[in-house]
């Protein structure tokens, strides 16, 4: 009976990975990432971007989620977002990177831009649930 | 005890040791970025601090469930502490690969595979009929390590970096059940070492550990998506999230209806060192689990999502309950009830002082998150630096716990440290 249970649960759980994996993404036609956009995410890893900042919520606290930064009015141009990856701020040491480094980074922010909003309305929130549209 | 299974425990203290300093001067690295950016930056530091508490973990446990069970493996041990030892060389380099809590380079994996697979080769037997259920949650713990660790590197394969979403719903999805998996060792150990101290191997064969276990590898599979509920990914997930949760609200009405028995026994062997660790962290599964289970309310998860009450949760959980056991469990194996009077008074006081800084550190944590959830939420017209002003004062009291925590912490290890040398066996 304990074996039985414990190997139901089992297939269960993996037909529902399987199914996380293949459906999990909301967007119909997910922007496909450019060789840029993949180059700035490699970038976002191995400076170790995500224990200062989030995406999604998701990383550090140190400084701001940038999620929705590249659409920012004032905070998203190429040359405003540079600035700051170029010098640093006070709490943000000046990480070196190259120019080539900086564009991708851009890149990677503007397609995870596109993904959708960071912040969650309050009209998708209900007692039965979250939901975002 | 054989001299490296010796050295793998004074491995695994070694890392908790390492877990608390480096923890301590992130925090203060965080409070006070100036004067540690051109030294030793947060960015540098924190990856030690989440490796270190990591591997401490995942270390840890495998150690003793190694132990207890009998089922050693000599390769497993070595190439998993030179992995470890490689790992923080890299991060002395610089060299990261950027995944949260696996921040080192990525080719780093392969060895720890390797390694895990070596320990279930000599682990996994077929399950005897009647076996206690802590024999159940260990092999449950590991092969579903093994799982979500594999799933924790299907990024590599560049279908699934074809959507953001994607990637970071299966990258948190990975996350969230790694936990699971690790706990099934760790509440393993937990049932082993009650049926140990008193004796009554019946403990492991009741009706309660066996729903416990169920209830655990349930909320294991399917119990992982309050940490993606702002991600706009389907809708579905987060109802079979949040309808998952919501059953182990059964755990804290078994707490509550179980405490009279829970402070019988914990006055029965209040004597015993390792027992004392159990209790401690008995308190912290109660305030933990409430916790959980409020921040896996979607109206609540709205404000909390992304603020130091994860923060709260993650620490109170991997310092309340993992490690409280787990040093229970090293006590255990090195028969620390059986020190001086002196020292194990020492081992009491420490419990005692980690348990009130841990409070301390914990409460500050939910306060700053419910500043920072409500002043980002309901005014958004704040900036990101002007909330994190306000937020300042409950870190700052943090940070001075956290010096608690280390220090409790790390006497006890210290302690563990020195009588690892003798020669006894349990």
């Amino acid at each position: 009976m304990k074996f039985k249970l414990w190997v139901t649960l089992t297939i269960l759980f993996f037909i529902y990975s399987f199914y996380v994996y293949i459906y999990s993404s909301s967007e119909k036609t997910p922007v496909q990432p450019t060789a840029s956009v993949l180059s700035g995410w490699q970038v976002w890893q191995n400076k170790n971007c995500h224990t200062c900042h989030q995406l999604y919520g998701l990383g550090g606290y140190m400084g701001p989620d940038l999620t929705n930064i590249a659409s920012d009015p004032t905070r998203g141009s190429d040359a405003y977002m540079k600035a700051f990856m170029k010098n640093g701020t006070d709490k943000m040491p000046d990480l070196h990177l190259t120019e080539e480094e900086m564009n991708s980074l851009v890149s990677f922010l503007r397609w995870v831009d596109k993904s959708g909003k960071s912040r969650v309305g309050k009209e998708s929130v209900h007692w039965t649930g979250t939901y975002i549209f | 005890m054989m001299d490296l299974q010796r050295l793998f425990i004074r491995f695994a203290l070694a890392l908790l040791l390492l877990t608390v300093i480096a923890g301590v001067l992130a925090s203060f690295a965080f409070l006070f970025p100036a004067n540690f950016n051109t030294i030793l930056p947060f960015h540098e530091l924190r990856p030690v601090h989440a490796s270190a508490a990591l591997f401490w973990i995942i270390t840890g446990a495998a150690c003793c469930v190694s132990y207890f069970s009998g089922r050693q493996s000599k390769a497993f041990m070595v190439l998993w502490m030179l992995t470890i030892v490689v790992i923080f060389v890299n991060y002395g380099f610089q060299n990261y690969g950027g995944r949260e809590y696996w921040e080192f380079p990525a080719y780093l994996n392969l060895p720890l595979l390797a390694a895990w697979l070596f320990f279930m080769a000599v682990f996994m037997k077929r399950l005897p009929k009647g076996a206690p259920v802590y024999y159940w949650m260990w092999t449950t713990g590991i092969l579903f390590f093994l799982i979500t660790f594999l799933e924790q590197n299907l990024w590599h394969i560049p279908w699934f970096r074809q959507s953001f979403l994607r990637e970071v719903t299966i990258q948190w999805k990975a996350n969230g059940s790694m936990v699971g998996a690790w706990n099934q060792m760790i509440n393993g150990l937990s049932v082993y070492l009650l049926v140990a101290i008193s004796g009554n191997a019946g403990l492991a064969r009741q009706k309660k550990p066996w729903f416990l276990f169920f209830l655990g590898l349930f909320n294991l599979m399917f119990n992982w998506g309050h940490h993606v509920y702002n991600v706009p990914n389907s809708n579905w997930m987060r109802g079979v999230a949040y309808g998952v949760s919501m059953t182990e609200w059964v755990i804290i009405i078994l707490i509550i209806r179980d405490f009279r028995h829970t402070l019988t026994a914990a006055r029965k062997f209040r004597h015993l060192v390792v027992y004392r660790f159990i209790s401690a962290a008995e308190l912290w599964v109660a305030a933990n689990l409430l916790l959980a289970l409020m921040m896996s309310i979607p109206a609540i998860n709205r404000y909390t999502h992304g603020t130091h009450i994860t923060v709260a949760h993650a620490m109170g959980t991997t310092i309340g309950i993992n490690t409280m056991l787990l040093l229970a469990a090293f006590g255990y194996i090195l028969d620390v009830d059986n020190l001086a009077d002196r020292t194990r008074k020492w081992l009491q006081i420490s419990i005692r002082v980690n348990t009130l800084s841990l409070g301390i550190f914990w409460v500050s944590l939910i306060i700053a998150g419910l500043v920072k959830g409500i002043l980002t939420v309901d005014h958004p017209e704040n900036s990101f630096f002007e909330v994190m002003a306000a937020v300042r004062p409950y870190l700052e009291a943090f940070t001075a716990a956290g010096l608690g925590v280390m220090i409790a912490l790390g006497v006890i290890c210290v302690i563990y440290l020195k009588h690892s040398q003798r020669k006894q066996t349990v």
